[in-house]
């Protein structure tokens, strides 16, 4: 969509005037500083996600919409998880971040920050094995996507 | 094209006058003096001074409405902005195009609470088009230039440009651009070759076919294709609430208005029809009722709108086609042209008997004996006395309902309602615009005695700019679309829905230096207005006294279908 203000409220409005579900939305400047790009997700049957996409090209700023469930792509989120790390608990938690690719990026003598990337499903998946009771703070930046391969989203 | 420089103001105005605006409708106010200032040093833009922020939007909707061009109106910031949402949404659920231009407070002001500062663009964005706030005087003239053209292509619509003031006091040179090209806004306007053959076949192969056309006709100005396209197939037609005038009403082929209250063989022939043909219509929930008692019945759907929004939205079509009404007719028209087939034509006949025995119900009688003035009555004496070339306004109501189903429109751009939101308070404004679009034809005003309290101001208006209309007040006492639900559905009780303390509205119109008449016996219908009609150049206020119980007939009860109708 265009990179104007006003824009992105235009998507948040529309969903909510509208009552469609937002799961998660990213936005940020392409290489083209004029252009921003979104990675909305959303929930619906095929009739509302049709809806959906009719309505969002219909917004004046946005210049194309795809559904990238449509084909193959690529899904990549964001987090940032504090937990409790005491004790024999740390080797464990470290063991575990191993495991799902991710980083230590902060420790103090109570908690570590783990750096998380993945599809939602793998972010959830780990915090999962983390446990309730060890999580103190998540942060996560909703999905972005792309398209594999020759599928790119252009702009003419 | 000069390249001298100009305040805010004078660009704005200049705008105006390159798109070739004639009437801009306003209220003056802090945020927009500059522009006011510059509008009086020219008289191309000739300024409409109304009496409430809310009517300078219906004006401008009215004149849209009736005319082939945009409807343009100035309002000032915060309350300004304000009173005018009613008519901006108004405006947006009809899809009409419309340039709302509002003063801002200086730019170094907003977000501080400033004086009579709303975020304009946040209120209006969910009703609007596009809106746009200019906060550099180098694309002030670029931003007109777009909502010009954003709001007469594709799906048409209200767009707004918000000018801080300090952007209306400060200079740039004047360079007005000569087109527009925006890589986020195509609207649509392709060819579908497969399209329309697929609903060729679908034609050809029915045998009880329906033409079901909207506002997107008048729109579109797509009348006389509809028109060919209809006589050509020899297909029944019906037209919503919006897209009367479409089709000419007293054609033969015409089944009358459809919907909730629609007519008997309009709604059954919609609900049993095997091909439906959808023209630049939306399948309201006013029209089709129960969408599944709709889909109940077997039928292929071909469905032609400029929006894709509008497509499968409520019910799922089977051939959609997406373009103006104009264009996709023409292709329709040139293929039938080219074919030496025709639809089944016995089946065909047998489908007009059908829907022949559906009309002889008369689905709209009433008693023509009455002592007591009928509404509906009213308005056939107004079409005889007009012979039926007036433009007509409504408010909102049952005298609504019965301006749409006794005035027999043969002309697109005559019949001018708020359908989509349904507002009191447009009737009296609207028609202010169009009669200034169409300063020698006659305009009515149909309205009820509460819709007409809501923007009864206006008088002044029409005082003042000499705007010869003539009201037709049907005054029932009651709020009476209101009170027949409440007889039906809510046991008698009448809550709120009686209008007592009305004002004298002979007294009111003579106090405003209009004329004012009284009208309460049925014999005098025709005679008060002809003389009404005869007084080319005075507002005329008729009160007609009608009938405190009289229903709106059919009716299609909320949450049931098409075919479950209340008849009289
Ligand atoms: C008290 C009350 C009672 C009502 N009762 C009824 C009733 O009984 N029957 C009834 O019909 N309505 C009734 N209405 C009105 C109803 O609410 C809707 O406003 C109306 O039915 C919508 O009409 P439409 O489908 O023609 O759509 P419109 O709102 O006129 O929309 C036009 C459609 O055409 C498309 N379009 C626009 N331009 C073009 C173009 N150039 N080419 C192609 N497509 C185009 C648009 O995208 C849109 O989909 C009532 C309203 C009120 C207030
Ligand atoms: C601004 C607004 N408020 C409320 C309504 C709800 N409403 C619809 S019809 C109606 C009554 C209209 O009464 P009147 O103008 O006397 O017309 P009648 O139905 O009696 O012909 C009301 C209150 C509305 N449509 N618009
Ligand atoms: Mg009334």
């Amino acid at each position: 969509m265009e990179n104007e203000a006003g824009a992105l409220s235009r998507v948040a409005g529309l969903f909510s005037a509208r009552g469609y579900n937002i799961e998660s939305l990213t936005v940020a400047p392409t290489e083209d500083p004029t252009l921003s790009r979104m990675t909305l997700v959303t929930v619906g049957s095929d009739s509302v996600v049709e809806q959906i996409t009719k309505q969002l090209n219909k917004l004046i700023d946005v210049v194309k919409v795809i559904d990238l469930s449509d084909g193959d792509h690529i899904e990549c989120e964001l987090m940032l998880v504090k937990v409790s790390a005491l004790g024999k608990n740390r080797k464990e938690i470290k063991a575990t971040t191993d495991i799902f690719c991710g980083r230590i990026v902060d420790t103090t003598d109570t908690s570590y920050i783990i750096e998380l990337t993945g599809t939602c499903s793998k972010l959830d998946a780990f915090l999962d094995a983390m446990g309730h009771s060890t999580i103190l703070e998540t942060v996560r930046t909703g999905a972005s996507g792309i398209g594999r391969g020759g599928r790119t989203l252009e702009v003419k | 094209m000069s390249a001298e420089d100009l305040t805010g103001a004078e660009i704005t105005i200049r705008c105006l006058q390159e798109e070739g605006v004639d009437h801009i409708f306003g209220y003056p106010g802090g945020a927009v003096l500059f522009i006011y200032d510059e509008l009086s040093k020219q008289d191309k833009v000739k300024h409409i001074l109304v009496r409430h922020e809310q009517a300078a939007i219906h004006a401008a909707d009215g004149y849209a409405r009736s005319s082939k061009k945009p409807g343009v109106a100035l309002v000032t910031s915060g309350p300004g902005v304000t009173n005018a949402i009613t008519g901006i949404a108004t405006a947006y659920m009809d899809s009409i195009p419309m340039v709302i231009i509002s003063g801002q407070v200086p730019t170094h002001a907003i977000g501080l609470d400033a004086f009579q500062e709303v975020d304009t663009v946040g209120i209006t964005r969910p009703c609007v088009k596009h809106n746009f706030l200019v906060k550099d005087i180098t694309e002030l003239a670029a931003t007109i230039k777009k909502a010009f053209y954003i709001c007469s292509t594709g799906r048409p619509g209200p767009v707004l440009v918000d000018i801080p003031k300090d952007i209306s006091a400060e200079k740039f040179k004047f360079s007005y651009p000569t087109s527009v090209s925006m890589r986020s806004y195509n609207p649509i306007n392709e060819e579908h070759p497969e399209q329309l053959k697929e609903a060729i076949r679908l034609i050809m192969g029915s045998k009880r076919p329906m033409v079901y056309a909207g506002g997107g006709v008048i729109l579109g100005n797509a009348t006389s294709q509809l028109t060919r396209f209809v006589q050509m197939l020899d297909f029944p037609c019906t037209n919503t609430l919006m897209g009367l005038g479409g089709y000419p009403a007293t054609d033969k082929q015409f089944v009358g208005m459809l919907g909730m209250h629609g007519t008997y063989e309009a709604n059954m022939a919609m609900q049993n029809c095997d091909v439906l043909i959808a023209v630049g219509a939306r399948f309201d929930d006013r029209v089709i009722g129960n969408p599944k008692h709709f889909s109940n019945k077997d039928r292929k759907i071909i469905h032609i709108d400029i929006d894709p929004s509008s497509i499968s939205k409520r019910v799922r079509v089977d051939v959609p086609i997406i373009g103006s009404v104009s264009n996709v007719l023409d292709g329709l028209i040139k293929i039938l042209m080219a074919n030496k087939e025709k639809p089944k034509q016995e089946e065909l006949k047998s489908w007009w008997a059908q829907i022949d025995q559906w009309r002889a119900r008369d689905c709209l009688k009433y008693d023509r004996k009455s002592t007591i003035i009928k509404p509906q009555m009213v308005i056939e004496k107004l079409y005889k006395v007009t012979k039926g070339d007036a433009f007509i306004t409504s408010d909102v109501g049952q005298h609504q309902m019965w301006a749409a189903q006794f005035y027999k429109f043969d002309k697109p751009k005559r019949w001018i309602n708020s359908g989509g939101l349904g507002t009191m308070g447009f009737g009296l404004p609207s028609a202010m615009g169009v009669q200034i679009a169409n300063p020698k034809n006659a305009v009515a005003c149909v309205t009820g005695e509460a819709s007409i309290q809501m923007c009864i101001q206006e008088l002044s208006t029409c005082k003042q700019y000499n705007l010869p209309l003539k009201i037709i007040n049907l005054n029932n006492r009651y709020m009476g679309m209101v009170r027949q639900w409440q007889e039906f559905f809510h046991g008698n009780r009448y809550a709120e829905s009686y209008v007592d303390a009305l004002p004298d509205f002979v007294k009111l119109a003579e106090s405003y230096g209009h004329v004012g008449m009284k009208i309460e016996n049925p014999n005098d219908i025709e005679d008060a207005l002809k003389e009404a009609f005869k007084l080319k150049d005075k507002l005329v206020f008729m009160d007609f006294i009608t009938d405190q119980t009289e229903n709106v007939f059919p009716m299609i009860p909320g949450g049931k279908g098409l075919s479950e109708m209340i008849l009289v």
